[in-house]
């Protein structure tokens, strides 16, 4: 779908956010990108997102899937909704900022907020809703315009144990459903394994691809007690071990 | 319990303070003409009230005109200074010159040159006013989340759906801050600008009337006419504080 080639970001304050960063990415792939704080992992989705332009290297995209507005879908760290819309006119914006009318796009902000669980919600404002369903109608907003790509910048970092899990669930489940291509950004060791098909462990600052794994962790109820999900939790803090620099 | 209290507490103490001072105007014999107890004051108004209630109204008339062209002038000069950072560099220093500068020392200038008494007014008004308006929308238009500007970017928003649809909505909260300050600011700028034009002026505010009643030594008067003044802030203060909290509660509520 796409492939970096050496592709690194330095800011003008002369931090080095990534050095020499290259992996291809096939359609229909959930890719958790880990690492630890400021490795440059949120700086990498900056990047595919277009909102940054890389300091050298190049991202290339396969002909078809060169993306135009409203292709990438984003999803932040904390919810980032329009406090005074309704849930339904947040998951209308992205719509809306490109003309779409109230009328033609009704029927994908209903369905986009059923696929996260909120039709009742359509009505409430931000206000009204939990942290976890704020983050469900920032997803909704995300897959309104059916991307081809899905970008998640930490999205469940900031909520609790419990509707982090759920959430996971649901995203792993909606990802299997719709086939959607993900990258998601997260420095959870546990979320990167149960959610990704494949993980690609980044080293501390300046970020560099220190591990590209492809996990085959069977689906169904017991994913996160397999044996498979801790053999991959295990071997990913080994990597960690030995990339990590030595603290006293 | 408590909050009761706390609420009654600001009229408990005027009345204690107005008693107090009445008790003292009649207990050292002092002469209405060096300070009139509340009662000569409320006499006064009484007796003179036709008048001061139209000098109130022409004062107020000032007062709103002048908030209302501050909100223009204040939202307009944010807008592009967010929308530009040559302008801004170009303009915020003389803003500040002009909030810094005495309006007293400008007044004179603006009622030789602005010919309509109406309008010198409310344009020396005006200087006072916008500087809150325009600092707190510039800095409410700055403080909007970079995360939704992202969005917008990625939607291919143009910077006009930005504004309109974002930043000009982020920035209300800030706004309405700035709008209450200007608010009171709008009517001391009224204030000065009908003391420094005197009779050159519209000849019919309160602070006009204030200046008559001194040269005249009807001092209760003079006191009826400051009373209505800070009753009329009040007022402002609290109707506008008022407005700030059904708006965001309207915007945000559930």
């Amino acid at each position: 779908m796409f492939s970096l080639r050496e592709v690194a970001k330095t800011y003008p304050n002369a931090t080095i956010a990534l050095e020499s960063v290259t992996a291809g990415f096939e359609p229909g792939e959930f890719v958790a990108l880990l690492g630890p704080s400021g490795c440059g992992k949120s700086t990498l989705l900056r990047l595919l997102a277009g909102l940054e332009e890389p300091s050298a290297g190049r991202i290339e995209w396969d002909k078809a899937a060169r993306p135009g507005p409203g292709d990438i879908g984003f999803v932040f760290q904390d919810a980032t909704l329009l406090p005074w819309a309704t849930a339904a006119d947040n998951v209308y914006l992205p719509l809306r900022l490109r003309g779409r009318t109230r009328d033609e796009a009704a029927p994908l902000v209903t369905a986009a907020l059923a696929q996260v669980g909120l039709s009742d919600f359509a009505q409430v404002k931000p206000r009204g809703l939990s942290g976890g369903m704020r983050m469900r109608v920032s997803i909704a907003r995300a897959l309104v315009s059916d991307p081809m790509l899905l970008l998640m910048d930490e999205p469940f970092a900031a909520l609790d144990e419990f509707t982090r899990h759920k959430l996971q669930d649901d995203l792993h489940a909606l990802w299997r459903r719709s086939g959607k291509t993900i990258v998601f950004v997260t420095h959870s060791i546990y979320e990167a394994a149960y959610l990704a098909n494949r993980i690609l462990v980044l080293s501390p600052r300046p970020g560099r691809v220190a591990a590209d794994l492809r996990p085959a962790i069977p689906e169904g109820p017991h994913r996160r007690s397999s044996g498979a999900y801790t053999d991959l939790v295990a071997e990913i803090t080994d990597t960690f071990k030995r990339v990590m620099p030595e603290h006293d | 319990m408590t909050k009761t209290i706390e609420r009654i507490a600001p009229f408990a103490f005027g009345l204690a303070a107005l008693g107090f001072w009445q008790g003292l105007v009649w207990a050292l014999g002092v002469p209405s003409y060096v300070l009139p107890g509340p009662i000569a004051i409320i006499q006064a108004y009484l007796d003179d009230h036709a008048v001061l209630d139209s000098a109130l109204l022409s004062t107020l008339s000032v007062t709103v005109a002048a908030l209302l062209g501050a909100t223009i002038i204040g939202v307009a000069l944010a807008v592009a200074m967010a929308a530009s950072r040559l302008f801004r560099a170009a303009i915020q220093p003389w803003a500040v010159i002009l909030q810094v500068t005495p309006v007293v020392a400008i007044a004179p200038f603006i009622i030789i040159w602005v010919n309509q008494p109406f309008l010198a007014l409310v344009v020396c008004a005006v200087i006072v006013a916008f500087f809150p308006i325009l600092s707190s929308t510039a800095a409410g238009l700055a403080a909007t989340p970079p995360e939704l500007q992202d969005l917008f970017r990625l939607n291919g928003a143009t910077r006009w759906q930005t504004l309109i649809l974002l930043s000009l909505p982020s920035a209300l909260p800030s706004f309405l801050t700035g709008l209450r300050v200007s608010g009171t600011l709008a009517l001391v700028g009224a204030v000065v600008a009908e003391f420094v034009a005197g009779s050159g002026g519209f000849a019919s505010g309160l602070a006009y009337r204030i200046i008559e009643a001194s040269y005249r030594l009807e001092i209760p008067r003079m006191f009826a006419a400051l009373v209505l003044l800070g009753l009329s802030g009040i007022v402002i203060y609290t109707a506008l504080g008022w407005l700030e909290a059904v708006l965001l509660h309207r915007r945000d509520g559930a």
